[in-house]
């Protein structure tokens, strides 16, 4: 309906009452605008050490109800991951995200554990994906869409498994998606902010998760293999 | 769709004596409102970043034109599709045209107000198509054929039991007493509605012009499902929820949460650019922005304007002691609370509405709270003006005002008359200090006492003192 576009835009401009002369100026501003240093705007909280960032990025994050578990080297993860299955009654079985960079961990490590990759459908009770970043502020993880990060990972099955390598752990949300864009140069369809398991206060305001994604999200920090490792930060 | 707000006085009196309404009422204080104060204080920057909020939202309003044509080219350029709509009868048209040539059966439908303003609901029923809202809140006052009584949860009206209720009701299952067992029938009951939809049906909570991505808040991760599974996404979303950058966009969001709920960050917070790229598993193969008017651009370039830059927080009705006594439906129509009663009269006529800028005491909370800073008294002020203006003042009301202004304006009478009606209700009121009746003030002696006045009137006091000083 091109007639409505006109008349919106019209109405917009009529409203707004530029004269012909300010239009360049008005253009001008809005150029302004965009090219302004926003990091005054970014809260001092997350804007610290590597170390203190993983250390408020678990504190935040559990706030909310998210497990995790900080383990050293890619090898570590199956074992971890086998391991939270079992402390949660739930099946060795997982769909996992078909993406190159979790084929460093050594699943065979872990025969019981089944793996299919692709996306999830209404049947996986466990998704496993990688993240893009994680955001110290306020303890949440970045997961960005693509080819091989199907986003329903996040969001159909019971249980979400996130895998977060330490040096990925920025301060703010503006930084997660300064690392992406760094990497890929381009934007995702998706973006997704996830900051602990599916929520609803709807029923009486009380606190109920799993209300449609995730009841349970358990974010596995790896650290570099050999980097540091803290054992009293597991989970 | 038609307001009720004129039965403003009524619905209200009604919510006052109805007790599953004021136990359901009370958890808005202890919650969200309790919450919105620790959040605030514990992020330093939360009062510059109200003051960034602002300058971000008029910044854009004053330069709307050129950002809509910057966010519509960049959605374009990704693929997707931006429709304008002048009013609610276009956009409802938009939306049913492009459920039709997705031959949607059913749709599924995430928390969207703009949606619920243009009445899309009642008008996809009406033509055919079955509507499931996903929004638990939502989802629960579709079953009960009622209006949101909340911007954050449209269910905040009711307690448990009620909700109990409605399920055993409609599911035709045994009654459940426990949240959490609730909460997971209707997980199980909408999940299996998310595959059977052609066509998903989201808000968006801003949209970002210079990439031409829309961002979606939700504590469910319902609007993730209902875009992500369906072949199609349309998006029903107003010209005021732009922001210039993605940095504004999350600057935005830092305030968003913590005013509404007061969590840090809502549980699901997704920014989409475009529908599915080639290769990905997932995603919508079409998107469809729907940029609804409806009045908005009759409210830039005047006072109204302010009012635009609302993020439909909720702060301020959480924060409303009106709000908080009457609930959400005595407002009578989709907006509630204080910023209900600038925009109600916006959309659906002063007319109709004109009991809604009435429905304040002006305390100021909700100004005070407005992540914004709307100035919602002012604006509503500004109503009431308009109100007397075209005559829709109750008459008891304009001659009462005349009568007062006409002793106002003279010092000498209204000295006198003061005098004697203090002298009156002083020697009448000496014995038992207050009054239980007052004619001409039932309303006031209805539910509380009326102290009796000493006897004289400032002025004599005053007057007395002076000349016993000199």
């Amino acid at each position: 309906m091109s007639g409505s576009r006109a008349a919106v835009l019209g109405r917009v401009k009529a409203a707004l009452g530029r004269q012909p002369e300010e239009e360049a100026r008005a253009r001008a501003r809005v150029a302004a605008w965009a090219a302004t240093d926003r990091g005054g705007f970014v809260p001092a909280r997350g804007q610290l050490t590597a170390e203190d960032r993983i250390g408020l990025f678990i504190e935040y994050a559990r706030a909310v109800q998210t497990e995790v578990e900080r383990v050293s080297g890619p090898a570590a993860i199956p074992g971890v991951v086998a391991r939270y299955l079992r402390r949660h009654n739930l099946p060795q079985k997982l769909v996992m995200a078909p993406e190159p960079a979790l084929d460093e961990a050594n699943w065979s490590s872990q025969p019981l554990l089944r793996i299919t990759r692709g996306t999830a459908d209404d049947s996986d009770q466990t998704g496993l994906t990688l993240a893009t970043a994680g955001v110290a502020e306020t303890g949440t993880v970045l997961i960005a869409s693509g080819r091989e990060r199907p986003t329903l990972l996040g969001y159909l099955p019971e249980t979400c498994i996130v895998v977060l390598p330490t040096d990925r752990v920025v301060g703010a949300y503006e930084q997660a998606i300064a690392l992406h864009l760094e990497e890929t140069g381009d934007l995702p369809r998706s973006l997704n902010f996830v900051t602990g398991p599916s929520r609803t206060g709807d029923i009486a305001q009380k606190l109920e998760l799993g209300a449609h994604g995730p009841r349970r999200l358990f974010v596995v920090l790896v650290d570099p293999e050999g980097g540091s490792s803290d054992p009293s930060a597991g989970g | 769709m038609q307001a009720t707000s004129l039965a403003f006085e009524t619905e209200a009196k009604a919510a006052l004596a109805n007790p599953a309404l004021q136990e359901a009422l009370g958890k808005i204080k202890t919650g969200w409102q309790a919450n919105r104060t620790k959040a605030a204080a514990a992020l330093p920057e939360f009062e510059a970043l109200r003051d960034r909020g602002r300058e971000i939202k008029n910044h854009t309003l004053q330069h709307l034109d050129l950002y809509l044509e910057m966010f519509e080219a960049k959605v374009t350029e990704r693929g997707g599709h931006v429709h304008y709509a002048r009013d609610a009868a276009e956009a409802r048209a938009i939306v049913l045209d492009l459920c039709r040539t997705a031959e949607a059966r059913a749709v599924t439908k995430s928390k969207s107000m703009v949606a619920e303003e243009i009445g899309i609901n009642e008008y996809l029923e009406a033509n055919g198509i079955e509507r499931i809202e996903t929004d638990l809140g939502e989802y629960i006052i579709q079953l009960r054929k009622e209006r949101p009584s909340h911007l954050v949860g449209p269910a905040a009206h009711l307690t448990k039991d009620q909700i109990s209720d409605t399920f055993h009701e409609h599911h035709h299952s045994p009654r459940l007493e426990d949240p959490a067992a609730l909460v997971g029938e209707a997980r199980r009951v909408l999940r299996q509605k998310y595959f059977a939809a052609d066509v998903g049906i989201t808000g968006a909570n801003f949209l970002v012009a210079e990439t031409g991505s829309f961002v979606t808040v939700t504590n469910e991760g319902n609007a993730e499902l209902t875009q992500g599974l369906p072949r199609t996404h349309v998006v029903i979303t107003s010209l005021e929820k732009l922001v210039p950058t993605m940095d504004d966009a999350f600057t935005l969001l830092r305030l968003l949460a913590r005013s509404a709920t007061g969590q840090e960050f809502s549980s699901y917070t997704t920014v989409m650019t475009g529908p599915r790229r080639e290769g990905d598993l997932d995603g919508p193969e079409s998107l469809h922005i729907v940029l609804v008017d409806n009045g908005r651009t009759k409210m830039l370039g005047t006072a109204f304007q302010e009012m635009l830059r609302c993020i439909r927080c909720g702060a301020c009705m959480n924060h409303c002691p009106v709000y908080l006594a009457a609930g959400g439906h005595a407002y009578g129509w989709v907006y509630v609370g204080p910023m209900g009663s600038v925009l109600t009269p916006q959309f659906a006529g002063i007319e109709e509405t004109y009991t809604l800028p009435n429905a304040s005491t002006f305390c100021g909370k909700c100004e005070e709270v407005c992540p914004v800073r709307i100035p919602l008294p002012k604006l509503m002020r500004h109503w009431r003006e308009v109100q007397f203006e075209r005559n829709l003042t109750p008459p008891t009301a304009r001659y009462g005002l005349a009568l007062w202004a006409f002793f106002a304006t003279r010092p000498a009478l209204y000295r006198f008359g003061t005098r004697l009606a203090m002298g009156l209700l002083g020697l009448l009121g000496k014995k038992a200090g207050r009054f239980r009746h007052l004619p001409l003030a039932g309303g006031w002696t209805v539910s509380r006492d009326l102290p009796a006045p000493s006897g004289t009137t400032f002025m004599a006091a005053y007057k007395k003192t002076r000349a016993k000083v000199s």
